[in-house]
């Protein structure tokens, strides 16, 4: 059943929430504002009680579905289980309660969790040099990129110019590109599925500031020739990025640092399970090599003799944050990485092991385009004459959220398939089933999926072309 | 196996097998260099060990006092019915609503987070949210270079919140510095090759500015003027939409998220339609699905770097789903009455404490202009009575580090913490 807006469900002078009493004289707005800057209309907002607005929304999330309702599998996303404990640390009042400006010495436990939480991302990465600062994974990818532009003017290089991308890379690798004021361009993948190295060769010159590599790839590869790739950067003065979007296959296996990379994001909402929220807030932390760690945003914490203390790297590129990051992010990837400690590395082994058992009994009904073993997440394609998207909705009828689809670019009809970790061999076998019994499907049959969801399929092309975006 | 992991030794053998490997190394054959060992990480903790380190390291903090901190963050009330509303699974374990048929409640959550921040800026689109109040200022100053098809380059107040300005320069956008007059900015005189002029009102020192003059002064040189706006000031000041502004941003924490040490929060951004294509981030909109039914999607999706790559207007991806949710019920919660006696208790209490600062013989520093509950107050020695609130277990404000104190009153501030205020400052001398 479809809900009405919540202004809809209000009539003047309802109120939801009661506020304390005037304990001092009430003032006359008029008397200590100018005239013409006064409203003069209210804001017309919902005028409700609290039993309709907790009714509205608990319905509205009935019609949303998450990691605790329903197994989704989203490539590229790591929806993994989101420990409540986590939770719990994010409300604690000494946190909940403290104002970014407060002095440090009131602030001493937050600049431990925060100098600690640097710590364990440092040892994860192999890197010497954290920054908590990106508020998400693009922005963690445009500080590092700015970083880089800022060592190259630092070093008189007024040179590079080029930032090179796989073209399986995520959207967001070109845009920060953009962004950061670089040309990109595109580099080619190779039968395996990772970046192809003799392209790069080619590419690769005096004008060239970075490459922003993903590895895993967005193709559940491992780059193999990730050392090589380092090399070949590093011969021509550039650096190696690393997107961390898919650290959740590396963790405990592999540091980035010792593969050659220079710099990478690592998204704390993936890896490190902080909820995703229906898409927001992330964090986007930062790890990078002693060469880049001056220029990192400001600050960072240092523990000094009187204790924990904001730091300005030296030649930071600035704040990228309107104070610390996002610290509750941060508090619960500190507190999850704590529940798990060393052991952390049998998530990833456990990750890899369910995409390809998801793999193997897949084969054979759907193609796998890259032979191998893949790595946390997989790709499939359907059989021929079904399309992925249709596959993607018939799964909602049957209780799975859809995989990534038609996502990396370079496969035609990608499902992009992450179970993670947190998933039962039971809900895999199931997932299984209905992938094998989809595969068997007419297109007819699937086009007109889903029939079992809130709405049907809907008119997308409506939304833009008659557009309303508020009531 | 442990923690949130469900696999048997049993389970882990026949999925090996089936794959037709014999171990789990043998699942990372294919990894260079591989780690050595083990992470050098504290020991596993248990639930309860984990936060029992919680609790101890947030005692170590000092909160739960009254706070006369702002600057951009503010102490105000979060009704309970918030916490209940975005610690649902469905809302706080869900991803981006790309799949609309099963993610009707965030994206139908967003179209209303959308119409109060419409509604309350004046204007004809918000989109659904981006990281923080600092990065939307950021990102506006670009939008209105793409918009004009200028090079980035704004105009700034002296009176904007200087960690704005500077995310602003973070993202390669030049700025030159508009100076102030007893508080408030002269407008008078802005370079022609800028490609935005801003204005922040209530600005950094809590004042009310003139939206109307920034917009006409960006319009002159043919620019887009960006007004930068505390939200619950907007249930009381006329809109930026109605004064001629062109875009308007700013941090959306005062409406129902917890201070949390700085974040996460949520900014907000809206302007005009005839903008819609340079705004930045997610943007939902109405439709019907088959049956003619009424439904939400993201919409106007060309614009993103996931379609758009090196073309996209921005590279944001992420939007404060879960906090821009807070927002939307804390506004549901208080609807336009509530907002405006939130901003009235706040109004009436710092001028109640200015006055009473005055008669101890504190000067503020602009007294000719109308502030709203944010006031730089002038002190001798501002570290000192910084101190002496602390001892007497108040939050003081911020030193300005020019003998001036900026001292914010929210809703929560009782009229026994504000004589004690007084006293304890006047006492420190």
């Amino acid at each position: 059943m479809l809900d009405s807006l919540i202004r809809d469900k209000g009539r003047e002078g309802r109120r939801g929430y009661t506020l304390p009493r005037f304990d001092v004289e009430r003032v006359s707005l008029e008397k200590v504002l100018p005239k013409q800057a006064l409203r003069k209309e209210k804001p017309r907002l919902a005028e409700v009680d609290e039993p309709t607005v907790i009714r509205h929304y608990t319905n509205l999330s009935r019609r949303n579905w998450g990691i605790d309702t329903n197994f989704y599998p989203l490539g590229s996303c790591t929806m993994k289980h989101n420990p409540r404990a986590n939770e719990a640390a994010a409300v604690t009042p000494g946190f909940a309660g403290l104002h970014p400006l407060q002095p440090e010495k009131e602030a001493q436990g937050a600049l431990q969790v925060m100098h600690e939480a640097q710590g364990f991302l440092a040892e994860i990465s192999g890197f010497p040099a954290v920054s908590l600062q990106p508020m998400a994974g693009a922005q963690g990818e445009l500080t590092s990129i700015l970083m880089i532009k800022r060592y190259f003017e630092e070093a008189g290089d007024d040179g590079r110019t080029t930032v090179l991308v796989p073209e399986t890379a995520h959207g967001t690798n070109p845009a920060t590109a953009t962004m950061a004021g670089f040309g990109s361009q595109e580099i080619g993948t190779d039968e395996d599925g990772c970046v192809d190295v003799e392209e790069l060769r080619e590419k690769v010159n005096a004008s060239t500031a970075a490459l922003m590599i993903t590895n895993p790839n967005t193709c559940g590869v491992y780059e193999k020739n990730i050392e090589e790739i380092a090399g070949i950067l590093h011969e021509a003065g550039a650096f190696l990025y690393m997107d961390g979007a898919n650290m959740n296959a590396n963790v405990g296996r592999v540091r980035p640092a010792e593969a050659g990379v220079d710099i990478m994001h690592y998204n704390l909402h993936k890896t490190f399970s902080t909820p995703h929220g229906g898409g927001g807030p992330g964090s986007g932390a930062i790890a990078c090599s002693e060469t880049l760690a001056p220029f990192r945003p400001d600050p960072v914490v240092e523990k000094g003799e009187e204790g924990y203390r904001f730091v300005r790297p030296e030649k930071s590129i600035g704040r990228v944050s309107g104070f610390h990051g996002n610290f509750g992010q941060v508090l619960r990837a500190w507190n999850y990485i704590k529940m798990h400690g060393p052991e952390i590395r049998e998530n990833t082994d456990i990750a890899v092991l369910n995409a390809n058992y998801v793999r193997a009994q897949l084969r054979g009904t759907y193609r796998i385009p890259f032979d191998g073993l893949c790595k946390h997440e997989v790709i499939v394609q359907p059989p021929k004459g079904i399309r992925a998207l249709d596959v993607a909705k018939g799964l909602i009828d049957h209780g799975y959220h859809p995989p990534t689809v038609y996502f990396p670019l370079i496969v035609k009809e990608a499902m992009l398939i992450e179970p993670t970790e947190t998933e039962s061999k039971e809900t895999l076998d199931d997932f299984i089933g209905t992938m094998l019994e989809l595969a068997e499907s007419t297109p007819e049959e699937l086009q007109e999926a889903p029939v079992n969801a809130p709405t049907k399929r809907l008119d997308e092309a409506r939304a833009a072309r008659q557009l309303k975006a508020r009531w | 196996m442990a923690r949130f992991t469900p696999h048997t030794e049993e389970d882990i053998r026949e999925m090996l097998e089936a794959i037709g490997v014999d171990t789990l190394d043998d699942l990372f054959a294919d990894v260079s260099p591989k780690l050595e060992g083990e992470l050098d990480l504290p020991p596993v903790l248990s639930e309860y060990e984990a936060l029992s380190d919680v609790n101890k390291l947030a005692a170590e903090n000092t909160a739960g006092r009254p706070i006369f901190l702002g600057a951009g963050a503010y102490d105000r009330i979060v009704p309970s019915a918030v916490g209940a509303i975005i610690s649902r699974g469905e809302f706080l374990t869900s991803y981006t609503p790309y799949q609309p048929e099963i993610s009707q409640g965030v994206l139908q959550s967003i179209f209303e987070y959308q119409s109060v921040i419409s509604e309350l800026t004046g204007f004809e689109i918000s989109n659904a949210s981006v990281y923080d109040g600092a990065s939307a200022v950021a990102e506006a100053a670009l939008m209105t270079a793409r918009q004009t098809k200028r090079d980035p380059k704004v105009a700034v107040p002296a009176t904007l919140n200087p960690r704005y300005r500077e995310v602003i320069e973070t993202y390669l956008v030049e700025t030159v510095e508009m100076s102030h007059n007893g508080g408030t900015t002269d407008f008078s005189e802005v370079p022609e090759d800028i490609s935005g002029v801003f204005v922040q009102s209530p600005n950094y020192y809590g004042i009310v500015e003139e939206v109307a003059a920034a917009s006409e002064a960006a319009h002159a040189v043919g620019a887009l003027a960006v007004a930068v706006c505390d939200p619950i000031s907007l249930a009381v000041l006329e809109s930026p939409g109605s004064l001629g502004a062109d875009v308007a941003v700013g941090e959306a924490q005062p409406l129902g998220m917890p201070l949390l040490f700085g974040g996460p929060y949520a900014g907000y951004m809206a302007t005009r339609e005839e903008y819609i294509r340079q705004l930045p981030g997610r943007i939902t909109g109405e439709t019907v699905d088959q049956d003619g039914r009424l439904a939400y999607v993201l919409t106007l999706r060309a614009r993103e770097q996931d379609i758009r790559r090196a073309r996209a207007n921005s590279n944001i991806c992420t939007n404060q789903a879960l906090t821009a949710l807070a927002a939307t019920v804390y506004a549901a919660l208080m609807g336009p009455e509530g907002l405006r006696e939130v901003a009235e208790l706040s109004i009436s209490k710092a001028h109640y404490l200015a006055n009473k600062l005055q008669e101890a013989g504190f000067g503020l520093r602009y007294p000719e202009v109308p502030f709203l509950w944010e006031f730089a107050v002038e002190m001798p020695d501002v570290g000192r009575a910084n101190e002496a609130l602390l001892e007497n277990g108040i939050v003081g404000g911020l030193d300005l580090d020019d003998g001036a104190m900026l001292v914010a009153v929210t809703e929560k501030r009782t009229k026994e913490e504000l004589d004690a205020f007084v006293e304890v400052v006047r006492n420190a001398g």
